[in-house]
């Protein structure tokens, strides 16, 4: 019944004449971007319009794959100083929280995601905040999927910090991290005799030691908040000693191991606008640490750090430009970069095949003046409207009538 | 009686410094000088560290872009001991001998960027608690204190807000209480004391605050007065009135500084100073800016009113998300609004931020402000103007790039009393002048010379020179 529905609805978008920006460093230029119900079906210059399709003339438009902030607290938080519409830290005491999922907090009906959308977002990692090892970030698709939140990977990475603030020193840091991951391996040997109460004490709970399963066999990455250049040399030497994936958060000073996070393939997201020694931990913070990283070879990827500010990630995304990363380098830190990174082959370009989250822009998506024209999550067509468009409209005239 | 002796030397400082101001000096109506206790007649000392004169300078071959109604494209400025000496459209004068010449073809010159709320040096990088200067949360109402006593002007923050093209910032206190203080209005220069960066001649500004911060952090964090915005208004009306009081007390005294004894003026010493209710005192005369903090439209509304009963005005609303729900009223009232782009949400008093606040009030013809209140944000002025004409315009506002520029130059100036010395490129004005590499409304954009007051701040053709801040020194 589903299945016929959705054959039925299934609408026929053709996305023609514009500038194509498939996401992986090319350009089409005059190219056509097909999308079928919830799919980009063909992609190309001389791709021919299906019968039936509904056209949108893109000519001297730009057409991108969706952007992507890899970083994100959107659908967590409605306004942040009222605690009860705050879901970005649990606050719990413990500061281990493995099994917390941000998926499992996100609301996809937030007022905040359509402003961020307005301005070409269409998916985001959202993860949770707080603790030594926060939860499970997900990765959510910025519109409602039917009835379903739009979550398309509930688990995608193990947020944990390090650092300066974290714990009284990195000694103690590191120690609890080893007896952390000791124990979660030692849990996944003995677990009949842990069930049993027959094993040694281990330190966190049964959820959260099934959570670290994934990460201590090197399957879920760890999202690693670091900033100084001795931490991250700490946090890659534990990685190799604990044979753990790693994404490395904040980054501040990654432009100065850039070879090793280079030769050992370690991506990095990074805040471009992060150019100030905001604390001991950033004491050699630069404004180009993006493109000193892009030019030895780091996965870059860029992002706001933000949920009502995600929008802001084209404007963030134009000053990594401006600090000297490529053009193209930036567009794929904001699209088919995180989408690789974190495991998702459908998402991230504009290809055959990929979900339909496609951005047409009446120019340079990055530059101030330019405005995102249509906006598609999966195929929809999601709009530009948002609640501060209503307000203005609402406002448009004064004296007031309501 | 004779006069003492000491007296004369301390009386003819008082006069040189009262040159140009309307006030009488108390000493000269009686017949034996009173003690010298007067604020107005006590100046505080002159810095210690001054500005040396700067060299001649014409900048030709690029857009210029006046903030004043009028673009030369192309157009050239002198710049001569620290003024705008001249400028105007074309190819421009002779280089004069001692002139150094920036060829500046393709390139944008504007004004100096003004920023009307930072908190740079009262909350400087490192953000450690140590640092943490800007909010004397210890009262509510605690208008005697001044940012400028402690400014450290070390803060890696100043030297990237003149790269991103800033010239002059407005420092603040924080916004913690309803009344926070005194502001003070700095030109960006390298020295080693905030005093020696006062901007010549500025106003000091009184900050005030409405809604969430002040009845969070003493009702909510510290259980006493104000838990509510009835006990904040109740709180900041007592202390008009009582500024009022004062202010009486002291225009007496300045009237009539003695008493007839005998037929002889005998000195009567002035009130006490009461530095809280002085300053207050100054916004009632008009000596000190009111600059206030406040999301609300209603709650705007309630500090005009406020203003109203006690013949005050509101200089400038800052932050004012909602300031388009009452941009009529600012527009008729002559207030300025500081605002931001498009940041927003944090509080339910920042909710209904719209993209088009710039620019409704630009078209309601009152005084639009692009503000940061952020050491990031201040790198980047010039983009978020850009960002306020293009929601403006998509929204079928007519705007110029004139009046856009303006929301981070000539305005602001206005907002700071500063308007006939800076925020606009005329002659006669403060040589504070920036050269873009490109059109200063693209993400692309870097300033490439800042001038301030004559001076070259920050070249970034040049080789880097050494950090302003005595924290960035690494061997």
């Amino acid at each position: 019944m589903s299945g016929f529905t959705a054959i039925w609805l299934s609408q026929i978008v053709a996305i023609v004449g514009g500038t194509v920006y498939p996401g992986d460093g090319t350009k089409l230029e005059q190219a056509t971007v097909i999308i079928e119900g919830k799919s980009i079906t063909a992609v190309g210059p001389s791709v021919p319009v299906p019968p039936g399709a509904t056209v949108i003339d893109a000519k001297g438009q730009i057409v991108t794959p969706g952007l992507f902030d890899p970083y994100t607290h959107l659908g967590l938080v409605e306004i942040e100083a009222i605690e009860e519409t705050n879901d970005i830290d649990s606050g719990e005491p413990d500061s281990i929280r493995a099994a917390q999922l941000a998926a499992e907090s996100y609301n996809p009906d937030s007022s905040v995601i359509p402003v961020q959308r307005a301005h070409g977002v269409t998916t985001v990692l959202i993860a949770p905040e707080g603790g030594l090892v926060g939860g499970q970030a997900a990765i959510v698709d910025l519109d409602r999927d039917g009835g379903r939140p739009g979550v398309v990977s509930s688990s995608v990475g193990m947020v944990a910090y390090f650092g300066g603030s974290v714990a009284p020193s990195r000694g103690a840091l590191l120690l609890t991290l080893r007896e952390l991951f000791d124990d979660a391996r030692a849990y996944a040997k003995n677990k009949a005799a842990f069930d049993k109460n027959q094993y040694r004490r281990l330190s966190t709970s049964k959820r959260d030691l099934e959570a670290l399963q994934p990460v201590v066999q090197g399957r879920l990455p760890l999202l690693i908040h670091v900033n100084r250049r001795v931490d991250i040399e700490s946090v890659i030497a534990f990685a190799a000693e604990q044979k753990v994936k790693l994404v490395l958060v904040g980054a501040t000073e990654a432009w100065t191991v850039a070879e090793a996070l280079a030769r050992t393939h370690i991506p990095v997201i990074l805040d471009p606008v992060e150019n100030a020694p905001e604390d001991f931990d950033r004491y050699h913070a630069r404004a180009d640490n993006a493109a000193l990283l892009e030019k030895a070879g780091v996965p870059v990827m860029l992002s706001t750090f933000s949920a009502h500010n995600v929008r802001k990630l084209r404007q963030w995304a134009g000053n990594a430009v401006r600090e000297g990363m490529t053009q193209a380098g930036a567009l794929r830190a904001v699209t088919s970069l995180p989408a690789e990174v974190f495991g998702l082959k459908d998402h991230g370009r504009l290809a055959a095949g990929q979900v339909a989250n496609v951005v047409v822009w009446s120019g340079d998506p990055f530059e101030l003046s330019t405005v995102a024209r249509r906006v598609f999550i999966r195929g929809r067509d999601v709009g530009t409207d948002h609640r501060q468009k209503a307000l203005l409209d609402r406002y448009r005239t004064l004296p007031l009538q309501k | 009686m004779q006069k003492p002796l000491w007296i004369a030397p301390l009386l003819m400082t008082a006069l040189v410094a009262c040159t140009g101001a309307e006030k009488k000096d108390p000493a000269a109506l009686v017949d034996e000088g009173p003690l010298l206790l007067d604020p107005a007649v006590e100046p505080e000392p002159t810095p210690m560290e001054t500005l040396p004169v700067a060299s001649a300078v014409l900048l030709r071959g690029a857009t210029v872009m006046t903030a004043n109604g009028v673009t030369h494209t192309p157009g050239w400025v002198r710049l001569r001991d620290g003024k705008i000496h001249s400028l105007g459209a074309g190819a421009g004068p002779e280089v004069e001998a001692n002139e150094r010449v920036v060829e500046a073809q393709g390139k944008f010159v504007t004004p100096g960027l003004i920023d009307t709320h930072s908190h740079l040096g009262v909350y400087a990088s490192p953000g450690v608690w140590a640092h943490s200067d800007g909010n004397e949360m210890t009262s509510p109402i605690t208008s005697g204190v001044r940012a400028e006593d402690a400014v450290w002007p070390q803060d890696p923050g100043i030297e990237r807000a003149v790269k991103g093209g800033v010239t002059t910032m407005q420092v603040l206190p924080g916004s913690g209480n309803l009344m926070g203080g005194r502001g003070v209005i700095l030109k960006l220069h390298p020295f080693r004391e905030a005093r020696a960066m006062r901007f010549p001649g500025a106003k000091d500004t009184l900050k005030m605050a409405c809604g969430e911060n002040p009845k969070r952090v003493y009702g909510r964090d510290k259980g006493s007065m104000p838990m509510s915005r009835m006990g904040s208004i109740y709180l900041m009306r007592q202390k008009w009135a009582d500024a009022r009081r004062y202010k009486l007390k002291w225009d007496q005294w300045r009237k009539k500084p003695y008493e007839l004894k005998e037929g002889k003026k005998v000195p009567i010493n002035p009130p006490e100073r009461d530095l809280t209710l002085e300053t207050m005192a100054g916004v009632l005369a008009g000596d000190i800016l009111a600059q206030i903090h406040c999301y609300r439209a209603d709650e705007m509304l309630m500090q005009l009113r406020l203003a109203r009963e006690f013949g005050w005005k509101v200089r400038s609303f800052h932050h004012a998300v909602e300031a388009y729900k009452i941009r009529d009223v600012l527009a008729a009232e002559g207030v300025s609004v500081s605002t931001w782009a498009d940041w927003w949400g944090f509080k339910i008093e920042a909710w209904d931020a719209v993209e088009q606040n710039l620019a409704l009030l630009q078209e309601a013809g009152a005084r639009a402000i692009v503000h940061t209140d952020s050491p990031e944000g201040i790198q980047r002025m010039n983009q978020e103007a850009a960002k306020g004409l293009a929601a403006g315009r998509e929204a079928g506002i007519g705007l110029t790039e004139d009046q856009a520029l303006r929301w981070i130059t000539a305005n602001p100036a206005w907002a700071l009393g500063i308007d006939e010395k800076v925020g606009t490129l005329e002659v006669g004005k403060h040589a504070d002048v920036v050269v873009w590499d490109a059109h200063p409304f693209s993400v692309y954009t870097h300033a490439e010379k800042v001038f301030v007051d004559g001076h070259l701040r920050f070249d970034r053709q040049a080789p880097p020179r050494k950090p302003w801040s005595d924290f960035e020194v690494t061997k």
